[in-house]
C-alpha cells in the first residue's frame, strides 16, 4: 500500500495553482494551503483500510462497447457558435500569443 | 575510433495517423480535410458544457484491422483516459486518449528483412488547427493565433515503436512500410504533406562499447519521408558532435526546419510532465469480441510485402518496380487490372507504362490511377499494340500521351494518326533501295572504310531509311534488308 | 396545493387551461422570488407561449402528454437552446447553449412547460446554495436559513409553489439534502437511468439528474417522463426500464427494510432526525414490512472518498472554462495569463478550492494515495451495499444529519459544510437510487427528511415504500 504523503506544502499549492491555471494571489495560496491540508488529513482515514484484492471502481455501471455507427449528422450553425466567442477573426477563435509548446 | 563507429543511434518512432472514417472519433461531425473553418463542429467536438462523447464503431474496427496486419495483441479491455493540459486547440483542455490500457499491444513489422517491434497503438482524438498571425507564422513570435476546430476530435491511431531502429535509412524504411500497410488495409490516406500521417522521432546515442542509453531528444515536424531521413541524420550528427566535444545532451523536443535543414529547440512547457491521467468517466471500456475479430480477419486485404513478392513472382518485375506499384495509392490495382486484360502484350510493358508515363501523369495532375482517362483495359490494348509489333515502344509513349489528352482508346489514335508500324517487306525494300540510290557516295565510303567507318556509314543509312519510313518502319526488318544490300 | 398529476389530468381533459395554470404559478413567483432568489431566470413569455400551444393541442382533440401544462423549473446547469445557462457562475454569465439537454427535451415532449432556471451552488458544488455567484437562495420555511444545496433553488421553488415540479442534479446529495431541508420530495435515480446529455458536468461518474415534487406520486410522474436510454450518453442504461408509477400503491407487505445503523445513530445526527427515521421504519412495519438494523461499516469512509473523486473529476471537467470559446474572458497579453485571469475572476472560492484539491489528488506522486484509494473505497462501499441487499429490499436512513442551518453558519469551515452530505454520498458512490421525503418538523420548526435507498434500478420498490411513509408522515 502507498505510504501517506507528507502534508501539502505551500510550494505544492503554488505549483498546483499553475497546473490548474487559477492565477491565485499569495493570500489565496496561504489560505488554501491550510484548507487543503485539513481535507487531506481527513482523507488519510482511507489509509486504515485493507485494499488487498480490491479493484478500483472507475464507473458505477459494468457497461462495455457502447458505440455509435460511423454516420454523419448535422453540425452546428457557425454563426451561432462564433457569437458565443469572446474574440473572433476570419471565422476563427482568436487567442493572445501562445508562449508555451503543447 | 571515428564518430560513426563510436556511437550507436537508438531510434524510436511515434506515428500519428488520422483514420479515414466518415465521422469524428466521439461525435457525428464529418471527418473531412479542407472545409471552411469551424463548420464541422458540434457541442461534443467543441467541448461545450454538458456535451458527452460516444465512440465511433468504425475507429475500433480500423484498429482491429491493424492488429491483424501487424500481429498485435488485442487486450480483453482497453480504457480511454483523460490527458489533462491547457492548450487552446484542445476544446476541453484535456485530450481523450488511451494510457494504461491501449487497444493494441506488442506488434511487429518487417522492414527489409529486419523485424521491428511495435510497443503499442492506441486511439485518441486529434486537436484543432492554430494559425499564428505575425512573426512569420512562428508560434512564439506571433502576435496572436486563430483557431479552427474542424480537426478537433478527428480519430488518430498513435503507433509507438520500440527503440529498435538503428539508422535514418531504417527509420525511413519503417515509416514507409507502415504507410504502405495503413494504405493497403484502407484505414488512413497517410498523406504526410497534409498531416494525415505525422512521424515524430526519439533519438539518443549509446556508446558502442556500453549498453546504457543516452539522453533522448524528440524531433517533430518532418512532413515527408525524405525530411524524416534528413532530420534524423542531422540529429545523429549533432548529438555525436556534442558528445565528442564532451558536452551533455539535454532532454528536449526539437523542431525540424526543412528550409534551414536543421533542428531547433522548442520552449518547454511548465509542468508538462504532469498530465494527471485518469480513466475517462464519460466512456466505457472497449472489449473487442471474437466475432468482431473474425469479421476483420476474414475481410483483410493482401498486405504490401506479400503483394510485392507476388508481383515479382508472377510478372518477373524487379522488387523496386513492385514497390513503386504497391506504394502509390491504387497503382498496383490498376496494373493488375491491365495485365488481366492483356492479349499479345507483356506484363513487363504494362508495368513500365504504369511506373513510367502513368505515374508521371498522376503525380503532375494529382489524380489517382482510377481517374486517369485511359482505363486499365485501354492500357492493356496499348501494351498489345506493342506486343503484336504494331507500335514501337517510343510510338507507344506518344499514343499514351494522346490517349490521356483526347480520351480516345489506343487503336483509334493509331488509326487516325496512321501510326501503325510498317512490316511489309516489299514496301520497306522500295524505301531502302531509294535511300541507297540517293547515297551512292556513302556506300562507296562504306566499302572503302575500316570497321569504325563502316559502322558510321551503316548507322547513317539506317537513319535515312527510318526517316524515309516516317519512323514507322519495323526496325528489325529494315536492318535485315540493309545488311542484305550492303554485302 | 395542486398536484402535478391533477393539473395534467385537468389540462388534458380541457377542464382547465394550461394558460391559467402557468399564470397562477407566475403570480407566486412574482410574489416571492425577490425574497427567496430561487429562480435566476423566469421565462414568463416563453412559458405563456408554450402554455397556449398546449391549449391549442387540447383544442384539436389531441393529447399533449402526461405532463400536459405542468410548469417545471430547471436547475440552471441544464442546457436549453437559446436560454442563458450560468451554473451559478460568473464564468458562464450570458452563455446561451446552442443545444438542448435530453431531459429538457423529454419534459417538453411530455407536455411540460419550462418555467425558469433555478439557482444553485456554483457548478453544483455546495450544500447550501450560498456558493452561487448570483446570491444565496433562502429557505421558504425560514428565509434566515439555507435551502440546502446544491439544488437549493429547485427545492425552494417547489416548496414555495413556484412550480409543482423541478429538476435538479445530485452528485453527493444535491437533490436529496435540499429536498429534506425544504420539506419536499427529491429523487436521485440509479446512475444511467436518466441521460446526463446537456447537464453541465461536475463529477461525471457521480452526477445524476432527478425530480423534485410535493408528493411521491408527482415525483414518480416526472421520473418516468425523463427516464430511458439516450444514444448521446455512453453511460445511459440500454435495458428496458420498469416505470415506477404503475406499482406506486402496491404497499410494503413482506418488504424487507434495513435501517442503516452508522448513518441513523452516527455522531452528528440530531436526535429528532434519528427519531424521524425510527418513526418512518415503524410506519413501514405497521404496513407489513419486516424491519432490521443493518451495518455498512465502509460508508464512514464515503466522505473521504467522495472529496477526492468528485474534485478530481471536476478539476478536469472545469478546465474548458478558459476564455477561448464561450463565456467570460479577462484579457492578458499572452494565452496563459488570459486563462489565469479569466479563471481567477470567473470562479468562486469553493470551485477554486475543489479544482485545487482535485488537481492535487490526480497529480504525479499522489494519485495512488488519494484518487487510487478513493476508487477502492468506492468498491468496498458497493460490496457493503451488495451484502445488505441480499437480505433487504430497501434501506432507510436520514437524508441530512440536521435540519436547515442559518445562512453563514458553515461557510467558514469547509469540512463542517461537507459533513452535510455524509448520509447521501454512499449511494452516489455505488450508483444506486435513493430519495428523500418529509417526516414532520424539528424543534426549530424546520422540515426533517428521511431517506429511502434501493439497489440499482430498484426505483419501483423504493417508491412503494416512500408512498407508505408519505401517508403515515405527520
Ligand atoms: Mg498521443
Ligand atoms: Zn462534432
Amino acid at each position: 500500500m502507498t505510504p501517506d504523503p507528507v502534508a501539502i506544502t505551500r510550494a505544492e499549492v503554488a505549483h498546483v495553482a499553475k497546473l490548474a491555471r487559477l492565477g491565485l494571489t499569495a493570500d489565496e495560496i496561504d489560505r488554501l494551503t491550510g484548507e487543503l491540508a485539513g481535507i487531506l488529513i481527513h482523507a488519510r482515514d482511507m489509509g486504515e483500510l485493507d485494499f488487498t484484492g480490491v479493484e478500483p471502481t472507475t464507473h458505477p455501471l459494468p457497461l462495455v462497447n457502447v458505440v455509435r455507427p460511423d454516420e454523419v449528422e448535422p453540425t452546428l450553425d457557425r454563426d451561432e457558435v462564433l457569437t458565443a466567442a469572446p474574440e473572433v477573426e476570419d471565422n476563427r477563435f482568436r487567442v493572445p500569443r501562445i508562449l508555451e509548446a503543447p | 575510433m571515428n564518430t560513426e563507429t563510436k556511437w550507436v543511434p537508438v531510434i524510436g518512432l511515434e506515428v500519428h495517423c488520422e483514420l479515414s472514417t466518415a465521422t469524428k472519433l466521439f461525435c457525428a461531425c464529418p471527418n473531412t480535410f479542407g472545409s471552411e473553418p469551424n463548420t464541422n463542429v458540434c457541442p461534443v467536438c467543441l467541448g461545450l458544457p454538458g456535451s458527452l462523447p460516444v465512440l465511433n464503431a468504425r475507429a475500433v474496427e480500423f484498429a482491429l484491422r491493424l492488429a491483424e496486419a501487424l500481429n498485435f495483441d488485442v487486450p480483453a479491455r482497453s480504457v480511454f483516459a483523460r490527458k489533462n493540459y491547457f492548450y487552446p486547440d484542445m476544446p476541453k483542455d484535456y485530450q481523450i486518449t488511451q494510457f494504461e490500457l491501449p487497444i493494441l499491444q506488442d506488434g511487429t513489422i518487417d522492414v527489409d528483412g529486419v523485424s521491428i517491434e511495435i510497443e503499442r497503438a492506441h486511439l485518441e482524438e486529434d486537436t484543432g488547427k492554430s494559425t499564428h498571425i505575425g512573426g512569420a507564422g512562428r508560434i512564439h513570435d506571433a502576435e496572436y493565433s486563430l483557431i479552427d476546430y474542424n480537426r478537433a476530435g478527428v480519430p488518430l491511431l498513435e503507433i509507438v515503436s520500440r527503440p529498435d531502429i538503428r539508422s535514418a535509412e531504417q527509420a525511413r524504411g519503417y515509416a514507409s512500410e507502415l504507410r504502405a500497410v495503413l494504405l493497403a488495409i484502407g484505414i488512413s490516406d497517410v498523406k504526410m504533406e497534409e498531416g494525415s500521417m505525422r512521424v515524430d522521432a526519439n533519438i539518443s546515442l549509446r556508446a558502442s562499447e556500453s549498453d546504457e542509453f543516452g539522453v533522448k531528444v524528440e524531433i517533430k515536424n518532418m512532413n515527408s519521408l525524405r525530411s524524416l531521413g534528413r532530420a534524423i541524420t542531422h540529429e545523429i550528427e549533432r548529438q555525436a558532435a556534442a558528445l565528442d566535444a564532451g558536452e551533455t545532451i539535454v532532454q528536449e523536443t526539437r523542431h525540424w526546419d526543412e528550409s534551414e535543414n536543421r533542428t531547433s529547440g522548442m520552449r518547454s512547457k511548465e509542468g508538462s510532465s504532469d498530465y494527471r491521467y485518469f480513466p475517462e468517466p464519460d466512456l466505457v471500456p472497449v472489449a473487442p469480441t471474437a466475432e468482431q475479430r473474425n469479421a476483420v480477419r476474414n475481410s483483410l486485404p493482401e498486405l504490401p510485402a506479400h503483394r510485392r513478392d507476388r508481383l515479382v513472382e508472377e510478372w518477373g518485375v524487379s522488387l523496386s518496380d513492385a514497390r513503386i506499384l504497391v506504394d502509390a495509392p491504387g497503382l498496383a490495382d490498376y496494373a493488375e487490372a491491365a495485365v488481366a486484360a492483356l492479349n499479345q502484350g507483356s506484363a513487363r510493358d504494362v508495368v513500365n507504362m504504369c511506373t513510367g508515363d502513368l505515374l508521371a501523369y498522376t503525380n503532375e495532375t494529382g489524380r489517382i490511377p482510377d481517374e486517369v482517362p485511359l482505363t486499365p483495359t485501354g492500357l492493356a490494348e496499348l501494351a498489345d499494340l506493342v506486343g503484336d509489333g504494331t507500335l514501337s515502344r517510343s510510338l507507344a509513349q506518344e499514343v499514351f500521351a494522346d490517349c490521356v489528352e483526347s480520351r480516345k482508346n489506343p487503336r483509334a489514335v493509331v488509326e487516325e494518326r496512321g501510326l501503325a508500324q510498317v512490316s511489309d517487306t516489299g514496301e520497306l525494300a522500295t524505301i531502302i533501295d531509294a535511300v541507297l540510290a540517293a547515297h551512292s557516295d556513302a556506300i562507296a565510303q562504306y566499302h572503302a572504310g575500316d570497321d569504325k567507318e563502316r559502322k558510321k556509314k551503316r548507322g547513317f543509312l539506317m537513319g535515312e531509311a527510318m526517316k524515309a519510313s516516317k519512323g514507322k518502319g519495323n526496325p528489325q526488318l529494315l536492318n535485315q534488308l540493309l545488311d542484305e544490300r550492303l554485302t | 396545493m395542486d398536484r402535478a398529476y391533477e393539473i395534467a389530468a385537468s389540462v388534458r381533459s380541457g377542464e382547465r387551461s394550461a394558460r391559467e395554470v402557468i399564470d397562477g404559478y407566475l403570480d407566486n413567483v412574482a410574489a416571492r422570488n425577490d425574497e427567496l432568489n430561487a429562480l435566476l431566470l423566469v421565462g414568463a413569455d416563453a412559458a405563456r407561449a408554450s402554455a397556449d400551444a398546449i391549449d391549442a393541442v387540447v383544442a384539436q382533440g389531441k393529447d399533449p402528454g402526461p405532463l400536459a401544462g405542468v410548469p417545471v423549473v430547471l436547475k440552471d446547469n441544464l442546457c436549453q437552446r437559446g436560454v442563458p445557462t450560468t451554473c451559478g457562475s460568473r464564468i458562464l454569465e450570458g452563455w446561451k447553449p446552442p443545444y438542448t439537454a435530453t431531459v429538457v427535451e423529454a419534459v417538453i415532449a411530455a407536455g411540460g412547460i419550462a418555467l425558469g432556471k433555478a439557482n444553485l451552488d456554483e457548478f453544483a458544488m455546495g450544500s447550501s446554495t450560498e456558493n452561487s455567484a448570483f446570491g444565496p437562495t433562502r429557505n421558504p420555511h425560514d428565509p434566515s436559513r439555507v435551502p440546502g444545496g446544491s439544488s437549493g433553488g429547485s427545492a425552494a421553488a417547489v416548496a414555495a409553489e413556484f412550480a409543482p415540479l423541478a429538476l435538479g442534479s445530485d452528485t453527493g446529495g444535491s437533490i436529496r439534502q435540499p429536498a429534506a431541508l425544504c420539506g419536499v420530495v427529491g429523487v436521485k435515480p440509479t446512475y444511467g437511468r436518466v441521460s446526463r446529455y446537456g447537464l453541465v458536468a461536475f463529477a461525471s461518474s457521480l452526477d445524476q439528474i432527478g425530480p423534485f415534487a410535493t408528493s411521491v406520486s408527482d415525483a414518480a410522474l416526472l421520473l418516468d417522463a425523463i427516464s430511458g436510454h439516450d444514444r448521446r450518453d455512453s453511460t445511459s442504461i440500454a435495458d428496458q426500464l420498469i416505470p415506477v408509477a404503475p406499482s406506486l400503491n402496491e404497499g410494503v407487505a413482506g418488504l424487507r427494510v434495513g435501517v442503516i445503523e452508522e448513518l441513523t445513530n452516527g455522531e452528528g445526527v440530531a436526535p429528532e432526525v434519528s427519531a424521524a427515521v425510527s418513526a418512518a421504519a415503524a410506519a413501514l412495519e405497521a404496513a407489513g414490512a419486516i424491519i432490521e438494523m443493518v451495518s455498512l461499516p465502509s460508508t464512514q469512509f464515503g466522505l473521504s472518498a467522495y472529496y477526492m473523486i468528485a474534485p478530481a473529476e471536476a478539476s478536469s471537467n472545469l478546465a474548458r472554462y478558459d476564455g477561448v470559446r464561450y463565456g467570460l474572458r479577462v484579457d492578458g497579453d499572452d494565452l496563459s495569463t488570459m486563462n489565469e485571469r479569466t479563471r481567477d475572476a470567473g470562479f468562486g472560492a469553493e470551485v477554486k478550492r475543489r479544482i485545487m484539491l482535485g488537481t492535487y489528488a490526480l497529480s504525479a506522486g499522489y494519485y495512488d494515495a488519494y484518487y487510487g484509494r478513493a476508487q477502492r473505497v468506492r468498491t468496498l462501499i458497493t460490496r457493503d451495499f451488495d451484502r445488505v441487499y441480499e437480505n433487504c429490499d430497501v434501506l432507510l436512513s436520514p437524508t441530512s444529519p440536521t435540519t436547515a442551518f442559518k445562512l453563514g453558519d458553515r461557510t467558514a469551515d469547509p469540512m463542517a459544510m461537507y459533513q452535510s452530505d455524509v448520509c447521501t454520498i454512499p449511494t452516489n458512490l455505488a450508483g444506486h437510487p435513493a430519495m428523500s421525503l418529509p417526516w414532520g418538523k424539528g424543534a426549530d420548526g424546520m422540515p426533517v427528511g428521511v431517506q429511502v435507498l434501493a439497489p440499482a434500478l430498484g426505483e419501483p420498490t423504493m417508491f412503494r415504500a416512500a408512498r407508505v411513509i408519505e401517508d403515515a408522515a405527520p
